[in-house]
């Protein structure tokens, strides 16, 4: 089974630009996935890619989003799946790729394994500033969603990355995910 | 029942008065205008709010045909803003609840931007789009708050506008100027479009637009770019939002809401997810009191009020800090 992504014109940007961002955007998206997924992390295979009409095609994955199963699973499961999430994405920050749209919709259960999608927004990047976007955005996606037990899932997933990187980097990464935090408009800064 | 507010975050001293049912019976404001070329002073923000509170209060509670001995509640914006200009607004706040010991009830400036938004739209379950000098925030209401789905990482759209401006001597809040020089132009030049998830960030957007400018491009042709850029990068995060949020509505509020080219754009935003767009009353956009004032109502009526020894200002009040005791979670 396979599933086509295309990225439709956008009403609300100049065609000029909208032109640059949708074909820059299919290209380097499909240059992440790859290189990711030589990396050994689950993402699905490329099959085909047509940058001139901003589309290509990969693999479908069969399972909800992990947003989706955060809400029926039990907490032990959710735990589980969080800390797997984390040893996930640490794979990709180890390979020196970002994803720069890291939430819990861009992620799919299938498999017993945690697919990663949606790479438009990522990067080639060993900057701690970037992953520490990463972690960050994640940490508003499961805050914004599941209010109740948000910080219990992002601990999860704080304990699985920091497993993989190292115990220091892993911390490293968290300090710098609250500094770009407080950057943000009204924090208290002390 | 009555609720005078008072509004003194940034550049306006203003008050309202409004009743139970959402009348606006007053709305009285005075700005503090800083010279061409600079930004707000917050020292002589203050000192001009200092000087027009008397009159601009008066106004109100006259203009409303109500006399302060008749409120049932006194609000007051405590933040987010300047130090020292929230401070004048206080004051005259408590002096007035503690004279007639009628209730102080403590507002967020930025959840009355939102409040003023639903009440002159009936907006009901909005994803908000707060933009002004001191916001860029895309906000929906979770579990007794309004969560913050996406914002700024730096500078705000307003800011963006007001430093651009203050380069080539224009006055803030420059908005309305920019705007205007972009409608001059419809030649595109290439700056830099930056969309992090819900996130924008804008401070290289300010660079790359002052070195286009120094680079020869016309001042039309940058203004032009930079506003077509700014309000696309925040459309596609408010995209983004939507599509995560699967909300219906999309509530465009704050000062920066003025901006056509970004109400159009929203409006496309919404079109393409079948969502209602709305955009807060044009009168209601800047910094007012009517914001305030109703907010406190809201406020006032689920019981929310502060005791004067405890109504300290709070410069950096994060807007999903505030627990909306007075919304219902729509189903």
């Amino acid at each position: 089974m396979a599933v086509r992504k295309t990225r439709l014109p956008k009403p609300y940007r100049v065609q000029q630009l909208d032109a640059t961002i949708r074909r820059g955007r299919t290209v380097h998206e499909t240059n992440l996935m790859h290189e990711a997924r030589k990396l050994g992390v689950p993402v699905p295979a490329i099959q085909h890619i047509d940058p001139e009409i901003s589309s290509f095609v990969m693999d479908y994955v069969d399972g909800p989003t992990l947003k989706e199963e955060l809400y029926v699973v039990s907490p032990e499961t959710r735990r589980k799946q969080c800390d797997l999430l984390g040893r996930t994405v640490a794979l990709i920050h180890e390979g020196g790729i970002v994803h720069g749209d890291l939430t819990i919709s861009n992620v799919l259960c299938g498999d017993g394994k945690l697919f990663l999608i949606d790479f438009g927004l990522g990067d080639f990047s060993n900057e701690l500033e970037d992953r520490g976007v990463d972690l960050l955005l994640l940490s508003r996606a499961m805050k914004s969603t599941h209010t109740k037990f948000h910080e219990e899932i992002f601990a999860a997933f704080l304990h699985g990355y920091s497993a993989t990187v190292g115990k220091r980097l892993g911390v490293e990464t968290v300090t710098k995910m609250r500094e770009i935090e407080k950057r943000g408009r009204y924090f208290d800064r002390a | 029942m009555y609720c005078l507010g008072i509004e003194s975050t940034a550049h306006t001293f203003g008050a309202s008065v409004v009743t139970e049912q959402g009348q606006i019976l007053s709305d009285v404001r005075d700005a503090y205008v800083s010279a061409p070329g600079t930004g707000i002073h917050p020292r002589e923000a203050a000192e001009h709010h200092s000087v027009v509170a008397e009159g601009v209060v008066s106004s109100a509670l006259g203009n409303a045909g109500v006399k302060a001995s008749q409120l049932d509640g006194v609000a007051i914006a405590l933040g987010p803003g300047l130090g020292p200009c929230l401070r004048v607004g206080a004051t005259v706040a408590r002096s007035i609840a503690s004279f007639f010991h009628t209730p102080l009830i403590p507002v967020n400036h930025a959840i009355g931007h939102i409040e003023i938004g639903t009440l002159t739209t009936g907006a009901n379950d909005p994803l908000v789009v707060l933009v002004s000098g001191g916001h860029t925030a895309i906000a929906a209401f979770s579990g007794g708050k309004w969560r913050i789905f996406g914002e700024t990482e730096d500078i705000t759209l307003g800011n963006l506008y007001d430093m651009f401006a203050r380069e080539i001597n224009l006055p803030s809040p420059a908005g309305p100027e920019i705007e205007k020089l972009a409608a001059k132009s419809e030649n595109f030049i290439s700056l830099p479009y930056v969309v992090k998830g819900n996130d924008v960030s804008y401070s290289g957007l300010l660079t790359a637009s002052l070195a286009r400018l120094k680079a020869g491009s016309s001042l039309e042709d940058v203004c032009y770019s930079m506003q077509e850029v700014s309000c696309s990068m925040l459309a596609e995060a408010v995209e983004r939002s939507l599509a995560y949020t699967r909300k219906k509505e999309i509530l465009l509020t704050g000062g920066v809401a003025a901006n056509r080219t970004l109400q159009k754009k929203l409006s496309d935003v919404a079109g393409l997810h079948d969502a209602t767009p709305h955009v807060v009353n044009q009168a209601y956009t800047g910094d007012c009191g009517p914001q305030i004032a109703w907010t406190g109502m809201l406020a006032l009526r689920s019981g929310v009020t502060i005791a004067i020894a405890e109504s300290r200002v709070k410069p950096r009040w994060r807007l999903e800090d505030v627990d909306i005791v007075w919304r219902r979670q729509a189903s």
